[in-house]
């Protein structure tokens, strides 16, 4: 069953055409932003990450992440506990809805939080008086950022669990267990490389996105602006090291993504949701 | 616990809402979802839906139809049905050589197609910019050729099939995977060419398959902007694409024109989304006759 001899002289040619494909399109973008960031040596390219406005940036998109994700992780876990152990109407409306934000442009993402929370937004002047500041704020880019990757976890837990069906807890109910030992002893630990793939997926959007936080940013520098931000702003300031160095960080973190996804892919593809087995 | 009494499921009732089931943690899991979603994606979508009225229907016609505009939609949507048009025979082509070939690294070029992905949008802009640029190592030798990529729509067209890519190659893949060898290898005993049994067995098979991933990366670039925005230049009617503009009026505090670009283009992208999908269901009505 040798393809190859089946489609001769096709094969190596195929071959050698999707490769190029992925390495002019994909490849080589990630390789120049490491040959732009080390273009001027080591020590140039060390120099801009260790300003105070970067450390600030690498700071500020740690803390964005580190509450958004976990916000989402247990809304995922709610959503497919509702959603693949219960039978109601509706169901598939509220499916549509918890998809709807991967079909929303990351700027609209970012522009509703300004309608309704910006200086004229529905809530701006309510804001204004209780001197609350949620636009060009940490709570604006963290509302932008749960927005953008609210569907990540539930992606990943609705269909992994619709597959696995009740019938473990069922047992554990009726064996006595109490409803959180069964969630904690039963569900969890079937969920569990799932859970950590939708939260992997989760991090690296809230950690690299752009769009949505940038329109309720404000770009303060060293105050509002993450890694992704920092790295448009000192592009535009003609600062192209250092751009570069920042991104790098980032192109970092998406390869340690990929990486790990990749390993669970690989080594627990019994307990991802089906369409993740390779 | 009065449910627990009753394992075997009762006969459905058409008035109920929810049917009855032993397991607990409904009211919680099911008042969180509903609590989470009504605050981050219900509140926020009817302020888009809502707030750009505030101009009155003569208002919204009026924005919607300023040239700058009608041009970034235009240019939005037409160089994302391009790059997502592009995308399918070269998604197809990565996708058919992960199956079908056996060689050394699959797995690591396997991983690498979903890159776009991990990437985040504006390190893919500045690296796609660097390497375009009329002075970049693959722009210079593309101008002196006398095609400039960055900073014009051909550049808009590169970043968004860099981010759609990923989505054709992942809807085809397992489709390609569960094909049937059998049928193929008939075709071809039957005396089909190499052709024949490409047109005659394998597209039609994945061509389901195709029309998704199309939809997918379609409705992903039509919305993107950290990877396009620094390679396209910017440029009024000419290479300013519609999320731009949405930033642009906020930037002016047009909050409503802001929401009525927004709110068409959400309109815009659901309506292809639906003539799309309605593709699909004759194309599965026909393969059922």
């Amino acid at each position: 069953m040798n393809p190859a001899v089946r489609l001769p002289g096709f094969a190596p040619l195929m071959l050698l055409g999707a490769l190029a494909v992925l390495g002019l399109l994909i490849v080589l973008p990630l390789g120049v932003v490491f040959q732009q960031a080390l273009s001027q040596g080591l020590g140039r390219y060390l120099e801009p990450l260790t300003h105070p406005d970067s450390l600030a940036a690498i700071r500020l998109t740690l803390l964005v992440a580190a509450i958004s994700v976990p916000l989402n992780a247990v809304f995922g876990v709610a959503a497919a506990w509702a959603i693949a152990r219960f039978e109601f109407r509706g169901k598939s409306l509220l499916v549509t809805f918890i998809d709807l934000p991967f079909s929303m442009s990351p700027v609209v993402s970012g522009l509703v939080w300004v309608l309704l929370f910006g200086a004229q937004g529905w809530f701006g002047p309510w804001l204004m008086e209780h001197n609350v500041k949620i636009i060009f704020a940490t709570s604006g880019l963290v509302l932008a950022t749960v927005l953008v990757t609210l569907p990540f976890v539930a992606r990943e837990l609705i269909p992994l669990m619709q597959d696995q069906g009740a019938d473990e807890e069922a047992a554990a109910l009726t064996l006595g267990a109490g409803g959180w030992t069964t969630f904690r002893r039963v569900t969890l630990p079937n969920i569990r490389w799932a859970l950590l793939y939708g939260v992997l997926l989760c991090n690296a959007r809230a950690m690299g996105e752009f769009g949505a936080v940038s329109v309720v940013s404000g770009s303060i520098r060293g105050q509002t602006t993450t890694l992704p931000l920092h790295v448009e702003v000192l592009y535009n300031d003609y600062e192209f090291v250092g751009a570069f160095a920042a991104a790098s960080v980032l192109a970092g973190l998406g390869l340690v993504t990929l990486v790990l996804k990749s390993f669970l892919e690989w080594r627990h593809s019994g307990e991802l949701s089906a369409s993740r087995r390779h | 616990m009065t449910a627990a009494a009753l394992p075997s499921a009762p006969p459905r009732s058409r008035r109920r809402w929810k049917q009855p089931s032993i397991l607990p943690g409904f009211p919680l899991a099911m008042g969180w979802t509903l609590t989470w979603l009504g605050l981050i994606v219900v509140l926020p979508l009817t302020a888009l839906i809502l707030r750009p009225w505030e101009l009155g229907v003569g208002g919204v016609w009026a924005t919607l139809t300023e040239p700058r505009v009608l041009a970034a939609l235009r240019l939005s949507f037409g160089a994302a049905a391009l790059a997502a048009l592009t995308n399918l025979p070269l998604g197809l082509l990565v996708a058919w050589t992960l199956t079908r070939y056996e060689f050394p690294g699959r797995r690591i070029v396997d991983a690498i197609v979903d890159l776009p992905f991990a990437l985040p949008t504006a390190v893919a802009g500045i690296a796609l910019t660097a390497l375009y640029a009329p002075t970049g190592p693959l722009g210079a030798p593309l101008a002196a050729a006398g095609i400039q990529v960055a900073y014009t729509p051909v550049g808009i067209y590169l970043a968004l099939m860099f981010i759609g890519l990923p989505f054709v190659v992942r809807t085809v893949q397992p489709v390609l995977q569960d094909l049937d060898r059998e049928v193929e290898e008939a075709a071809q005993t039957l005396g089909a060419t190499h052709l024949q049994r490409f047109a005659l067995v394998i597209l039609p098979a994945v061509l389901p398959a195709l029309i998704s991933g199309f939809s997918l990366a379609f409705a992903r670039a039509v919305g993107e902007y950290g990877s396009v925005i620094f390679i396209a230049g910017n440029m009024p009617l000419k290479s300013e694409i519609a999320p731009l503009l949405i930033v642009i009026k906020l930037e002016q505090y047009d909050y409503a024109g802001a929401a009525a670009v927004g709110l068409a283009m959400l309109v815009i992208s659901f309506g292809a989304l639906l003539a799309v999908n309605g593709l699909q269901l004759l194309l599965a009505r026909r393969g059922r006759a």
